[in-house]
């Protein structure tokens, strides 16, 4: 799993209100080479919650990434790899996601994330 | 037993390992995976500019539906409920992200974030309940409810279904409608037993002129073109347009169909083992009015 599709997620248990940020529980995490596209940072960044995407690729080991993030940073190159790097390339293989409000843990398991609730979560 | 595999058992379990090897080593079926996830790729509409969207693949299964996502330059997310499927998919290695989940709980995304959604084959498996707790009105409304959230604004989900019935298509139009989606369905040849597919194409957000849903294939053809006839419903349709017919289209048909024609008939009829007059240069030729 990505950290866009981390930056996506959000618990959906019944009753919870703020279920985003899911904090990430690291056990494995590997790095896929994806090719370099601009246009789609370019778009995807005003859908970035910056500051979830930054907690969870420091939690991934990843510290490159600036604490503050700007649209006018996006005319630099360095800035866009960095980026490019955390969203696409780093990907949670083996760990758990777990619910900010209940604590409830998803598993990761080879990089799927088990989000199925049980029927009392419904 | 059934033929459909809504009928036999849950996704989950009939999703199983022996199912799921289908969908790497049957031909046809990929084929038919691949033609349907273009079709929707066509439908969905994305504006033409280069720029790689964010879209969601709902029931993903092996991935083959994001094959075609990943060719048209997307990200994409999938997310399916066989674990088995899942596995395939892995073992595809497909570019997007794969996500164990239920449709029918909901899909857990942050409002207004993805481009656009696809679904091949998936939603009628939610008019099933499968277990005691299921109610496929719920269901169906906390799926449909949470697309429309986490879709932006005009973005359009593309949902190719097999309804068993006509009531299961209106269920799921009128939930589909009820979360506030405008679109309809949309059928690409009506009159084909099994080439006929459904699509639902829903934009999220008020109705508008982008909103119209699109024509379907194979349906301006007529529908009564007689040396077709394959199935019942379609004989049904051709006794009963017959008779409004307008008598110029019928002198226009009766003009005969040639040499050609006729010879490709006997020869056929020559293959199937039946007693055919030889060829001579009297074959199709027409008899003089005095005879």
């Amino acid at each position: 799993m990505r950290l866009l599709t981390h930056n996506m997620l959000s618990s959906n248990i019944k009753g919870v209100a703020n279920g985003f940020p899911l904090r990430i529980e690291v056990e494995k995490v590997v790095e896929k080479q994806v090719d370099f596209n601009a246009d789609f940072l370019k778009n995807m960044f005003a859908k970035i919650e910056w500051k979830a995407l930054v907690d969870a690729s420091r939690s991934m080991g990843y510290s490159e990434l600036p604490g503050d993030a700007n649209p006018s940073m996006l005319d630099s190159d360095d800035f866009l790899q960095k980026f490019h790097h955390a969203l696409l390339e780093l990907h949670l293989e083996e760990g758990a996601l777990v619910c900010p409000e209940t604590g409830r843990k998803f598993p990761v398991n080879k990089g799927i994330p088990n989000m199925l609730l049980h029927e009392d979560e419904v | 037993m059934s033929s459909r595999p809504e009928l036999q058992a849950p996704p989950e379990i009939f999703y199983n390992d022996e199912e799921a090897r289908k969908y790497t080593s049957s031909s046809r079926i990929i084929e038919i995976q691949a033609q349907l996830s273009e079709r929707a790729m066509e439908l969905l509409a994305l504006p033409d500019d280069g720029v790689p969207r964010l879209l969601l693949d709902i029931g993903c299964g092996s991935g083959l539906s994001g094959e075609t996502l990943s060719e048209n330059g997307h990200q994409w997310i999938g997310l399916d409920i066989s674990q088995s499927m899942l596995n395939i998919a892995l073992e595809r290695e497909v570019e997007g992200d794969l996500m164990l989940a239920d449709m029918g709980q909901g899909l857990g995304f942050r409002p207004g974030v993805i481009d656009g959604a696809i679904s091949i084959s998936a939603v009628q498996w939610l008019c099933n309940a499968d277990k005691s707790s299921h109610d496929p009105r719920l269901r169906l409304k906390a799926f449909f409810g949470s697309l429309y959230r986490c879709l932006a604004r005009g973005a359009r989900a593309v949902l190719q279904v097999y309804p068993e019935n006509l009531a299961q298509r209106e269920l799921i139009l009128g939930f589909a409608m009820r979360s506030g989606f405008a679109g309809g369905v949309v059928v690409d040849y009506p009159h084909s037993t099994k080439k006929r597919k459904e699509y639902l194409v829903l934009t999220c957000g008020p109705p508008s002129l982008s909103a119209a849903t699109p024509q379907g294939k194979g349906e301006q053809e007529e529908s009564c073109s007689a040396d077709e006839g394959s199935g019942d419903e379609e004989n049904q349709t051709v006794c009963i347009s017959d008779r409004h017919r307008p008598r110029k289209k019928q002198k226009i048909t009766k003009k005969g169909k040639g040499r050609e024609w006729v010879m490709k008939k006997k020869e056929q009829m020559r293959r199937k083992g039946n007693v055919v007059p030889p060829d001579t240069k009297y074959t199709a030729r027409k008899r003089k009015a005095r005879f």
